[in-house]
């Protein structure tokens, strides 16, 4: 577990990040998310206590990171952004200096390496110089550096920036497993590979804690009930008239029309969109009035990390689990009010 | 702190960088020795330590450019800030692996005095006294270049620097004698690292001149680890 206290770090006059607290709970993949800057890299550099925060508290099973340095850092794996590789080393003489390191007893670092080499498929590179390996396997030879020890937490630092889409299949496959044994929290922002992999996140905007939930739980805070998109070919007068009669749809936008037909996006209170696109085909069927789309939209990671990073929203920034309500008050500005 | 220390010596060796500063100290040697002890059949192996003593100002750089600005240019020194080690067991494993590659030529060297003992009267005692002492002047110069690494990314620049500070060092008692001030040219005197070798290539063993070597030592070993530190604190 991972407890991260008020924590602040200012480079000059920058405040790079402000007054960070969260808890981070065993057996999770969680996604670090936030836009470039953000102080993404800044605080995962200060929890694996590799640059010292300004104010706050970091621990990591109890211990802190600066005064119990080396009983918290044997806990964590880490990857930083840049894999940190001695290209004029093999795989294997890498490993064996970082197992050597982190304190692994000399009978077992044989298999130490040979388990992690394993578990990240370099087997067949492990006695090449690291420099004559591509991006792809040195990110495993870095990832491999990150598992040795059999540390709890493992952290991934952007691991899939400037690979190839085949590699990032496989990283992300890798680190998939790897959050079957490890917690691990996965900074990125590539939005579809947190989706895809992670099953908590964290959003930091301008060194603040922005959001922290499900992305599923996220989504449902996020907007004030669910969204439909229709479009009708009908008179436009006579689908308001149509819309405005169903209770359950809150509020509804007019959007641009749509080879020649009219486009609406409505939110509604019901939990089951589908039930208000049943009742609404009923509805337009029985005026004659032809539906040629009713699609339920289901929040996407990109629309809450779009919501809650955009300039407008900085005065929604994330005091606990709780405290998403203001975020989400401001989170339909142009919606139309019935 | 053994672990760095292994694996700094597994890179020295890896690359040419230790077999290149060996290989300059001997051939140095090698030259003096044939100067001084053949040609010039003289006994005192001590006086070829004298002559050698300005190849450090080559592969002091040599030997000390990479040890800490090539971490920070490939961004290992993450690596090393994350794993479970204190940064002045870093710093001590590094300065170890150097003085492990400074002393395996060292060694050889120490067999010159013995051989030419075969061949006359060498007096044994200032041999090794000045071999001793040559030894941690080396170890002072090295500390003092792996302080100057820890300041910048650049290999290139860390031995720029590097080269600059050993020619000050070893030229700083002429460059004082122009300064026409008594005071200024003891106090340099009494500074200048190579200055108080020269007592012993003369016959003196100055045990106050060990003292200071180690003092050097330790002052920069204890710059480098705040040279880390701050990097730390800083990013």
């Amino acid at each position: 577990m991972i407890t991260v206290e008020h924590l602040s770090k200012r480079y000059g006059d920058v405040l790079a990040v402000d007054d960070l607290s969260f808890t981070i709970e065993d057996g999770h993949i969680y996604g670090f998310l936030g836009p470039n800057g953000a102080g993404k890299s800044t605080t995962l550099n200060i929890i694996t206590g590799c640059l010292a925060a300004t104010s706050g508290d970091i621990k990591i099973d109890g211990h802190d990171i600066y005064e119990e340095e080396r009983e918290a850092k044997k806990l964590i794996g880490y990857l930083p952004e840049i894999p940190p590789l001695y290209v004029d080393q093999t795989p294997r003489e890498y490993l064996k200096f970082v197992a050597e390191a982190k304190g692994v007893k000399k009978a077992d670092i044989e298999a130490e390496i040979d388990r992690v080499i394993d578990e990240t498929h370099i087997t067949e590179m492990q006695n090449r110089l690291i420099k004559h390996l591509s991006k792809g396997y040195r990110q495993r030879v870095g990832i491999s550096q990150a598992l040795i020890g059999n540390p709890s937490v493992i952290i991934l630092d952007e691991p899939t920036v400037g690979l190839d889409p085949m590699q990032i299949i496989e990283i992300r496959d890798l680190i998939a497993e790897l959050g079957k044994k490890h917690t691990v929290i996965l900074s990125s922002h590539i939005l579809s590979e947190i989706q895809a992999i992670c099953e908590k996140v964290l959003i930091i905007y301008k060194g603040k804690l922005v959001a922290f939930d499900n992305i599923e739980n996220l989504g449902k805070t996020m907007s004030e009930g669910n969204q439909i998109e229709i479009l009708s070919g009908g008179d436009p007068l006579e689908t308001i008239e149509l819309l405005e009669r169903n209770t359950a749809i809150t509020c509804f936008e007019q959007k641009e029309m749509i080879d020649g037909y009219n486009s609406f996006k409505l939110t509604t209170s019901n939990s089951n969109p589908y039930e208000i696109c049943e009742e609404l085909f009923v509805a337009f069927a029985g005026k004659g009035i032809p539906l040629v789309k009713l699609n339920p939209i289901k929040t996407t990671l990109e629309d809450i990390f779009i919501e809650l990073t955009s300039e407008e929203d900085e005065d929604a920034l994330y005091g606990g689990p709780e405290a998403i309500e203001p975020a989400e008050e401001k989170a339909i500005p142009e919606q139309e009010a019935r | 702190m053994l672990a760095v220390l292994k694996h700094e010596l597994s890179l020295y060796y890896h690359s040419l960088s230790g077999y290149v500063f060996g290989a300059f100290l001997l051939a140095f040697t090698g030259i003096g020795a044939l100067i001084y002890n053949i040609n010039a059949s003289v006994a005192n192996f001590e006086y070829v330590l004298s002559f050698i003593q300005m190849v450090f100002i080559i592969i002091v750089p040599i030997l000390t450019m990479r040890i800490i600005a090539d971490e920070k240019r490939q961004r290992t020194d993450q690596l090393l800030y994350s794993l479970p080690i204190r940064t002045s067991e870093i710093v001590v494993g590094k300065f170890f692996a150097l003085l492990v590659v400074f002393i395996i030529p060292m060694i050889v060297i120490c067999l010159y005095p013995l051989i030419f003992s075969m061949y006359g009267d060498v007096y044994l005692p200032t041999s090794y006294g000045s071999i001793f002492a040559f030894v941690f002047l080396g170890l002072a110069l090295i500390s003092i270049g792996m302080y100057i690494s820890s300041l910048t990314e650049s290999q290139g620049m860390a031995a720029g620097i590097c080269v600059v500070v050993m020619l000050l060092n070893y030229f700083c008692v002429q460059i004082a004698n122009a300064i026409p001030n008594e005071t200024i040219q003891n106090i340099i005197a009494k500074i200048s690292l190579f200055q108080r070798f020269s007592l012993f290539y003369n016959g003196i063993f100055d045990l106050t001149a060990i003292v200071y070597y180690i003092s050097i030592i330790a002052f920069f070993l204890f710059l480098c680890v705040q040279s880390l530190e701050k990097r730390r604190y800083n990013g």
